[in-house]
């Protein structure tokens, strides 16, 4: 049986966990008797646990184990951790998956370190079964390496996007097993003790755009930035920056795109005056359509585009604007 | 007064086409430089904003090899006030060997009666990206850990830290002694200055040799994407290609008609 970590918004299961479970079902078919049950931790409202059961069924998931007690109402990943460890003792998965998302990595560590066992962050493959050898994402994405991970249970996070969502064959009605998770104070002392929500911050925006504008040190300063924005708000896109940009102050991290930044996954991606270094390709690459505008038709990132403007941005962007507003009006 | 160690580790500085070792096992550095992941930049910039605010010491701390000493100079120059070379053949080493080799010298130091109450590291490394040292150190110490942060503040015995959640900015309260591994994003890190550099210099770098008997990475060999012809079309030079540009966000479906 493989377990997977799973991960909930207002909706239900989210996409990346969705993810997850996609390729949970793809290794428990070749690693072991096919079986797939999940364990999901804290409160579950109505409409998620709803649309958790759907999506769960979707999967063909059999069992969800669901750690839940009154302490367990805010994040804490020990916490968290626990309950996933409880499972583990109690079900004896081959290996558990979670998707690699911030809370997806940091519980895995923990229960690494709780089981004392390897631990393999960002997988998008597996390369053999036996040993149980995955192949991860290293460098940001920019290259990739296989991994040994032949403890018991292998712990792996899945990359976002390294699988696309699909339905099992057969769909299951989920039995969902609630139980309280063995939890010491020591795991609540971590815990989210506030939210400051409101903030603006349009990363969410940024990750979830069909159209991203990317801009980077050719926009020339923090004045450069004007007919982006316009361009950006033409096509109802988001703005995105190479880490130049927010170095040098021009824009703010949120909007920094790369391997310190999002990874976004737009329809078209119009790469403006950014050379295409490898991290910022790491945030870029599960873009459909790649365009790039940039002086030099040697740049990488123009190399390895689908399509390319070779000019001065600033004077090729006002022109698309232009253009946008004729055919708009 | 509160004393940081901050941990990062010297990484190929790689912008573009990426070389592997002759026996896939490494990335071939020698045609470019070192650096350290953005994230570890940030951590060291608040470690000395923690060390400065509370009268505490800013320690930098490598596992890796006499190289290393390098990005050490880097953070002293900064405003780091110590640093600490584990001198340890890490390409045996996964990071639970890492974990093991940080938290023996916060053991030793504090049996010597000096305690790093506060440990930073990198959320992830820039080349293996583990996502994994902060935590199984903190399990290696017996210390409360959070990871992803943006900034940290001491207030008293207690370490507010911020970060991005699913849904807004999220706040946690640890207890000292912690650890904490940052992200980019919640400070700008300084430059070095002409003295800074001279102090990085003149700073002696506390060496010590990892004893441990390493578990390993797991790491079978590396591989490199295949090389893609380039494929790119041009639709124009200059303004002119304004009007295939447009077309084209029509043929994708993201501009109308
Ligand atoms: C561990 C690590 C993590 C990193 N993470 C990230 C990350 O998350 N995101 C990120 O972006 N970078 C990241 N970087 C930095 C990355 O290596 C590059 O330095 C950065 O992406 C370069 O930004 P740029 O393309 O804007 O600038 P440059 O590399 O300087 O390129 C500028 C480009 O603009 C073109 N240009 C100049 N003027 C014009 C003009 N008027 N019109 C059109 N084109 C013009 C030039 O031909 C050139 O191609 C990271 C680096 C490290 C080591
Ligand atoms: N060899 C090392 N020496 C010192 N710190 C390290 C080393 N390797 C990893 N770290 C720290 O642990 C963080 C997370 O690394 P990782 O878990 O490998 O992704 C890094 O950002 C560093 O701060």
């Amino acid at each position: 049986m493989i377990l997977v970590l799973v991960e909930t918004d207002g909706q239900g299961v989210t996409e990346t966990s969705q993810e997850a479970l996609t390729f949970a079902r793809g290794l428990a078919e070749r690693l072991s008797d096919g079986g797939l049950e999940a364990v999901l931790v804290g409160p579950l409202p109505p409409a998620t646990r709803d649309g958790m059961q759907s999506h769960l069924g979707e999967q063909g998931v059999t069992v969800v184990h669901h750690g839940d007690d009154d302490r367990m109402s805010s994040y804490a990943a020990a916490a968290w951790a626990a309950a996933v460890v409880d499972t583990v003792a109690a079900s004896s998965p081959r290996a558990v998956v979670a998707s690699g998302t911030p809370r997806g990595n940091e519980v895995m560590a923990h229960v690494a370190a709780r089981l004392d066992v390897p631990m393999a962050a960002n997988v998008v493959d597996v390369a053999e079964v036996a040993p149980l050898t995955v192949a991860r994402q290293v460098m940001g994405g920019a290259a990739l390496e296989e991994m040994r991970l032949d403890a018991a249970p292998g712990l792996l996070t899945v990359a976002g996007h390294a699988v696309e969502v699909a339905p099992a064959e057969v769909p299951t009605t989920p039995e969902v097993v609630t139980f309280p998770p063995t939890i010491a104070d020591a795991d609540l002392v971590a815990r989210v003790v506030r939210s400051e929500v409101g903030a603006v911050d349009d990363t969410a925006a940024l990750t979830g755009a069909r159209v991203v504008v990317g801009a980077g040190r050719g926009a020339g300063s923090a004045e450069g930035f004007e007919e982006l924005l316009e361009l950006t708000k033409l096509l109802g896109g988001a703005l995105g920056v190479s880490r130049v940009v927010t170095s040098l102050g021009w824009r703010p991290h949120h909007e920094q795109v790369g391997q310190t930044g999002s990874r976004i996954s737009p329809d078209v991606y119009i790469a403006c005056g950014i050379s295409g270094a490898i991290q910022h390709w790491a945030g870029i690459q599960s873009a459909k359509t790649i365009l790039a505008i940039n002086t030099d038709p040697d740049a990488p990132m123009v190399t390895k585009a689908h399509y390319a403007v070779i000019g001065d941005l600033h004077e090729v962007v006002p022109a698309i604007n232009e253009e946008l507003r004729r055919r708009l009006a | 007064m509160t004393n940081v160690l901050v941990c990062i580790k010297r990484v190929p500085e790689t912008s573009g086409q990426i070389l592997l070792s002759e026996d896939s096992q490494t990335i071939d550095a020698r045609h470019v430089g070192y650096t350290v992941s953005p994230h570890e930049e940030c951590a060291v910039e608040l470690a000395i904003q923690v060390a400065k605010a509370t009268g505490g010491d800013a320690t930098v701390l490598t596992v890796g090899s006499s190289d290393a000493v390098a990005q050490l100079r880097d953070a002293i120059a900064v405003g780091c006030t110590a640093a600490v070379l584990v001198e340890a053949d890490t390409e045996r080493f996964g990071p639970a060997d890492v974990a093991d080799s940080i938290a023996a010298v916060v053991k030793d130091h504090e049996a010597a009666g000096s305690t790093y109450e506060l440990v930073l590291l990198g959320n992830d490394a820039a080349d293996t990206g583990d996502f994994q040292v902060g935590v199984r150190l903190a399990y290696q110490l017996g210390r409360p850990v959070v990871t992803g942060i943006s900034t940290v503040e001491v207030v008293g015995e207690t370490v507010v830290a911020r970060g991005d959640g699913p849904e807004g900015t999220e706040v946690f309260e640890l207890p000292l002694p912690a650890v904490v591994t940052v992200q980019e994003g919640g400070i700008e890190p300084r430059y070095p200055s002409i003295p800074g550099r001279m102090k990085a210099k003149r700073t002696p770098v506390e060496t010590v040799v990892s004893d441990i008997d390493p578990v390993g990475s797991g790491r079978v060999r590396l591989k490199l994407p295949p090389q893609q012809p380039s494929n790119v079309e041009i639709l124009g030079e200059g303004a002119a290609a304004a009007p295939a540009v447009v077309d084209l966000l029509v043929r994708t479906g993201v501009v109308a008609r």
